[in-house]
Formats: structure tokens, C-alpha cells, sequence
């Protein structure tokens, strides 16, 4: 046993401690450890290490093993392709799904830049002057603080900001756009046949749908005319159709073509819409961006500081390295900071990439329980995620929807997993790339 | 290090990526001077009125204890001192004419002419190759047979070509301590610099692979100006041409090698060349 044992001599096992430096050769042997008790708390500490550890999986798997067991006999392909039917049996979360598939992917493709981004100013751009120091620790610390905020404030923050934009573009007339593009609009009328009164007794009398364009959503409503061109769908195109109007005091055409294109003079469109893919509008309403980006409200702090943490781990002498081959700090950063931190970034994005699948509370405000039979189209679809559709069946009175809920989870498992091993495949081929 | 076989790699590699090297004539102006240099971290003075020239085509070494300022003036040499931001400097500094000291100095240049290796090999966690054409890669764009051919052009000038020739593609930090350094002068020369600065190169390597690196200052010295920061007086006195001995942020002696470590002018450098404090 070398003398440098003695630095941090702690009295025990009947060890006299020995305080005095200056002690005869004899006083050292006492004042050393035996060796066999520091062995024993060794082993011990090995074990309890080991128990801690089992402890946490062992209550992990039971929690999984319940949910799978009770999720397992609902788990079927009606449940991964369905629309949320009320009724137990055929009810399906495909659009809780594709929804979380959609704003936990808008939300990482916006929030990693930025997150990045701003671990990258404070890291490797440290402002020299005294007031641009001030100004950064002061942003470290409100990044610091606002990852331990509770999601739900987030969430009235978004709908706040995203959902009605501050009243910025007046105030929300139920949720009306005061800006949009990538809409059109069109009354839709249905045909003197599809009523079943008219139509009884004329056979090859078909329903049929017309359509009359109005240029915005606010417009009143079209007043069809005889000689009127409107639109009608033949499978994906619209096609042209000339109509006739029967007013109330006339009687129906008798002759099925006819009938079927005649349209009452009297009736009340439904106004209905057309968005395209890249369908915008101001403020953003109560659509998938809107839940993306406060969704990345939520995680953004986390990014930020694990991404602080893995470029801080990158050694100086690297960064030197490159500086000293005339690399400017763009080249630095790009070919040698960024790299070598980014196993240690993208473990940080996979926790919070996580935390962000399974956030309901704040989604609960932005989307609110919304009864959703599509998968979004564009960014600005309603929507509703899975953790959402699972407290929606959890709440339902019946039996049944519990074990649908139950199986909800299992997905929701799946998919969280599924994005993790994906992220831990990139950061093991990242990692096997700079070693 | 069989100097026959790269001779047609070197030449050829002259011409097209690395001209300073090729019209360098022998002359006596100074590769950098220094006058009444005066260095700052924050309120510490670490350079007290430095005046020296530091010649070319010739190793000089810096020696002195710990602290003394060597290592500051080297890393004001090709301002690696910018990212210390208390880091300030008065005086005058000059490469060439180029002013070092300038805030308008193109840095990115300076660094390109003036390489740097530090005391730890520090090669990015890349391929071997990807290490050496990093500083290429930044200030020029080549053809990748080019860009191979100035690879093993500076891997055989850094003397160590044979040992990672059938591994080009494996990761430098594979290699042993003594191969990474020599890797990074591979990297440092790639960029065709005329000063190669190096920052106790052989500190934290084997008495092996100090004398490799020994031998390849010696080979590199007729087409480089090297400055060499060292702990070790066997090594200052073995490889350089000039040495400057530093103490207490001054230069009490800056001579020729030999005169220096023989008959110093000074008490002080007597005593230090001779082990008796530092």
C-alpha cells in the first residue's frame, strides 16, 4: 500500500486516525485501512447497485406486462386502420396514429434546428463583451428554468400564441382564418333525386352532389339558377354540369335524366372546403402546427441543454485543432464540434423526441377532444394523438373501450420504441463513424 | 524514411498545392519579428517587451520554466490567442508583412502559413485520411486524385506514410501517441505553411517516438521555419539552430544553440540550462 493511501485515511474498523503527519513507521501500519473491510463494503456496494437496479425493472416490466396483457386480446388491424366508431368492436386509432406521427415530426424537424442552434451561439459563440454575457447567462438560466415548467402552461401559452396568434389578426370568429392560402371553397347542392319522396317511383334516378364555387369561406351562400354551370366530382376530377331549378310552386321533371339534374330552387348549400397539401392560414388554428410547435415549447429546453452538455464534452483541443488550420468557426463547428457532439445530442433528442409523443396535457388544449375520422393533410388539419384518443377511451363508461385503451397503449409503446431504436441506430452508426 | 522514393511525390506536389515552398530563396530576412511585444491575459502581464527575429529555414527552440511566456508567443504567432477573449497584446508582430497583431488580419490566411501542432496529438475523431486532407480541404478545392496524392505527399513528409499506408481509411485515434503526433504535423504541413509552430511537441510520447519526431524536425528544417517550444534541453540542444530562453515573461538570451547552452551571457540562463532551477 503506497503512502498516498493516507490522504484520505477516515477512522474505522478499530484504526486509530493519525492526524499528525510526522508518525513513526508503526503509527502508518495502524493508521491504514484493512483491507478486507474495505473489500466487504465493495461487494456490498456492488450489490445494493445491483438491486437498485432490478428494483426499477422489475417494476417496469410488471407495468408492461399488465398493459400488454390487457391490451393484447383488443390489439387487432381494426385498431391500427379504423376511425374511432363508438362502438367498441370497431373502433380504431388510425387517425390518432398518423396524428402523432405527424406532430411529433413537424415538431422535431423544427425543433432540432433551433435547439441545436442556440446550444451551438451559447457554446461555441461566447460573446466577449460584459453586457453580452450578462444577456447569456440570463438566457441560460430562463432555459434552465423553463424545463422544469409543467406542460400544460405550455400548452395555454400555445394557444395563445399559435392557435389565435395574440388576436394579432382580429379577433378569432370561431376560428376563422383571417389569412389563408391553398383553400377552396364551393356550396354543395344535392339533386331533386336524392330526395326520396321525389325520386320514389323514377328508377336510374342517381343522388348527385353539385358543387358552385364562392371565392371566400366568408360569402353567402350561392342562389342556384336554371342554366347555372356548377361542378360535379366524376371520380377525382371535376367536370362542368349545367343545372336546372325547380322552384317550389313547379313540379318535378318526370324524366330521370332530368330529374337527377335538377336542384330546389329553395334549398340551403352546405359550404364545404377543398385544401390543398400546402394549405396556410393566419392565425394558425387549432391544427397540427399549432400543437407542433407547442409541443416544442415542451422540449426545446431539454434539447437545448443536453445539446450544451454533448458540444461542452467535445475537448478544446479539437476545436484548436481546427482553428489552428485556419478553419473559421463555421468549419469548426460543421466538421468537428458538431460531429464529435453528436451522439451526445442525439441521445438528448430521443429523451425529449419521447417526452414529446407521449405529452397529452397540452395537446389536450390545443386540440381539444375532437372527433377525428381523417389523418391530417396538411398543417393546418385537425387532428387528435394517441395519448388523447387513449384518456378519450379510458373515460368512456364501458368495459370494453378500458382493454381498447389498453391496447392504445401498446401501440403508443410500439411507436414510441420504434422512433428510439431508430435514433439509436443513428447514433450507434455516428459514433462507429468518429471512433 | 527512404528519401529516393519521394522525391517524384514531392516535387510534383510543389508545383501544383504547395508553391511558397518552391521559391523560398535563402535569404537573411527575418520569418517573423517581433518588437516590444507586450502580452496581457486580462490584468496579467505574461509578455514583458519581446524582441526577437525569428529566422528562416531554421529550428528555434523557446526553453524556460513553466509560465515563462513561451508557449503565449507562440500561440500569438498565428493568433490562436483570439479564442481567449482577456487575451491582448501590444507591440508590433510581423510575418513577413504581414501584421499579426492586427484585428483586420486575415486570420484564416495566417493560420493556412503558419501551422500549429500542440503538446497533445489531437487528431479529429476521423479517418487517417480524412485528418490530413481536413486542412486541404478548407483553402483549396482539388480533384480527389490531387487530394490523395497531397495526402501521402505530407503522411511521407511527417514519417509516417508506412505505418498507416494500407489503413488510410481506418480511425486516426486508432493509432499509437507518438503516430497521432506525427499524423497532426502530417495535418499541419498539408496546408503548405511556411512556419510550422510546435507547442512541446514530444511532452506526452515515449522516448521512441520523441526521436522519430526528433528526426522528422530534422528533415523538415530546409523547408521550414520551426519553432519549438520545449521542457526538454536535450531536445532544444539536440534539434535547434537558435534558441531564446524565457523567464518571468522576458527573453534573457536568445543566441545560437550552441553559444546558449555553452556560454550563456546570463547567470540566469546558465543556471536553467544547467538544471539548477525549472
Amino acid at each position: 500500500m503506497s503512502s498516498e493511501n493516507r490522504k484520505d485515511e477516515i477512522p474505522s474498523d478499530g484504526a486509530t486516525a493519525n492526524a499528525g503527519a510526522s508518525g513513526s513507521r508503526a503509527d502508518k501500519e495502524k493508521t491504514l485501512r484493512g483491507s478486507d473491510s474495505r473489500m466487504a463494503t465493495d461487494r456490498a456496494f456492488r450489490r445494493a447497485c445491483v438491486i437498485i437496479a432490478g428494483i426499477s425493472v422489475v417494476i417496469l416490466t410488471f407495468l408492461l406486462g399488465s398493459i400488454v396483457l390487457q391490451g393484447l386480446p383488443s390489439l387487432s388491424i381494426t385498431l391500427l386502420t379504423g376511425t374511432p366508431e363508438p362502438e367498441p368492436s370497431q373502433a380504431g386509432a388510425w387517425p390518432a396514429i398518423a396524428g402523432t406521427v405527424w406532430v411529433c415530426t413537424i415538431c422535431a424537424l423544427i425543433t432540432l434546428p433551433i435547439g441545436i442552434g442556440t446550444a451551438v451561439l451559447i457554446e461555441e459563440f461566447r460573446p466577449k463583451s460584459r453586457l453580452g454575457r450578462r444577456l447569456l447567462s440570463l438566457i441560460q438560466l430562463n432555459i434552465s428554468n423553463l424545463a422544469g415548467v409543467p406542460s400544460v402552461v405550455y400548452g395555454i401559452l400555445g394557444l395563445t400564441a399559435f392557435v389565435s396568434m395574440f388576436g394579432l389578426f382580429g379577433a378569432a370568429k370561431n376560428g376563422e382564418p383571417a389569412f389563408e392560402i391553398g383553400a377552396t371553397y364551393y356550396d354543395q347542392f344535392t339533386n331533386l333525386a336524392s330526395d326520396p319522396f321525389l325520386s320514389m317511383g323514377i328508377e336510374d334516378a342517381e343522388e348527385r352532389y353539385f358543387l358552385a364555387p364562392v371565392a371566400a369561406s366568408s360569402d353567402p351562400p350561392t342562389v342556384p339558377k336554371s342554366g347555372m354551370t356548377m361542378f360535379e366530382y366524376i371520380g377525382e376530377t371535376l367536370e362542368p354540369v349545367t343545372i336546372n331549378v325547380v322552384g317550389a310552386e313547379d313540379f318535378p321533371p318526370t324524366d330521370p335524366k332530368e330529374l337527377s339534374l335538377s336542384v330546389d330552387g329553395n334549398s340551403i348549400p352546405g359550404r364545404i372546403s377543398e385544401k390543398a397539401w400546402y394549405y396556410f392560414r393566419l392565425p394558425f388554428g387549432r391544427g397540427v402546427l399549432a400543437g407542433a410547435l407547442t409541443l416544442m415549447l415542451v422540449i426545446l429546453p431539454v434539447i437545448i441543454i443536453s445539446s450544451q452538455e454533448a458540444l461542452r464534452a467535445v475537448p478544446s483541443s479539437l476545436r484548436d485543432g481546427a482553428r489552428g488550420l485556419g478553419a473559421t468557426s463555421w468549419q469548426v463547428i460543421w466538421n468537428i464540434t458538431l460531429p464529435a457532439a453528436s451522439p451526445g445530442i442525439l441521445t438528448g433528442s430521443i429523451l425529449a423526441m419521447s417526452r414529446a409523443i407521449g405529452e397529452t396535457a397540452p395537446i389536450l388544449i390545443i386540440a381539444g377532444i375532437v372527433y377525428i375520422r381523417n389523418a391530417p393533410h396538411h398543417l393546418m388539419d385537425s387532428y387528435t394523438v394517441l395519448p388523447l384518443q387513449i384518456y378519450n377511451w379510458t373515460s368512456r363508461p364501458q368495459e370494453e373501450f378500458h382493454a381498447i385503451a389498453a391496447a392504445g397503449i401498446v401501440v403508443l409503446l410500439v411507436i414510441l420504441l420504434s422512433f428510439n431504436a431508430i435514433a439509436v441506430i443513428l447514433r450507434q452508426r455516428m459514433q462507429n463513424k468518429v471512433r | 524514411m527512404t528519401t529516393n522514393t519521394l522525391e517524384p511525390i514531392e516535387k510534383r506536389n510543389m508545383n501544383t498545392v504547395t508553391p511558397e515552398l518552391a521559391n523560398q530563396s535563402e535569404d537573411s530576412t527575418p520569418a517573423i519579428q517581433a518588437d516590444n511585444l507586450n502580452a496581457w491575459y486580462g490584468d496579467f502581464q505574461a509578455l514583458h517587451s519581446i524582441s526577437l527575429s525569428i529566422p528562416k529555414k531554421q529550428v528555434t527552440a523557446f526553453i524556460g520554466p513553466s509560465g515563462c511566456g513561451k508557449s503565449t508567443l507562440l500561440r500569438w504567432f498565428n493568433r490562436m490567442n483570439d479564442t481567449i477573449h482577456t487575451a491582448r497584446a501590444t507591440g508590433n508582430l510581423s510575418l513577413g508583412d504581414m501584421d499579426l497583431l492586427d484585428s483586420s488580419t486575415d486570420v484564416v490566411d495566417l493560420r493556412r502559413r503558419v501551422g500549429i501542432v500542440f503538446q497533445k496529438a489531437n487528431p479529429f475523431p476521423k479517418s487517417i485520411f480524412e485528418n490530413v486532407a481536413f486542412g486541404p480541404r478548407l483553402h483549396m478545392r482539388l480533384e480527389k486524385s490531387e487530394l490523395s496524392d497531397l495526402v501521402e505527399w505530407a503522411l511521407r513528409k511527417a514519417a509516417v506514410w508506412n505505418e498507416v499506408k494500407d489503413r488510410l481509411n481506418a480511425p486516426a485515434l486508432g493509432l499509437s501517441g507518438g503516430q497521432q503526433q506525427r499524423l497532426c504535423i502530417a495535418r499541419a504541413i498539408a496546408t503548405g505553411p511556411e512556419v510550422l509552430l510546435m507547442d512541446e511537441p514530444c511532452s506526452a510520447l515515449d522516448p521512441a517516438s520523441t526521436l522519430a519526431i526528433e528526426d522528422l524536425i530534422d528533415e523538415l528544417r530546409d523547408q521550414y521555419t520551426i519553432v519549438i517550444v520545449t521542457h526538454n534541453m536535450q531536445q532544444a540542444s539536440r534539434c535547434s539552430d537558435k534558441t531564446a530562453f524565457f523567464f518571468e515573461g522576458r527573453v534573457i538570451e536568445f543566441d545560437t544553440t550552441e553559444k546558449l547552452f555553452t556560454q550563456p551571457d546570463s547567470q540566469t540562463t546558465d543556471d536553467y540550462v544547467r538544471g539548477r532551477f525549472g
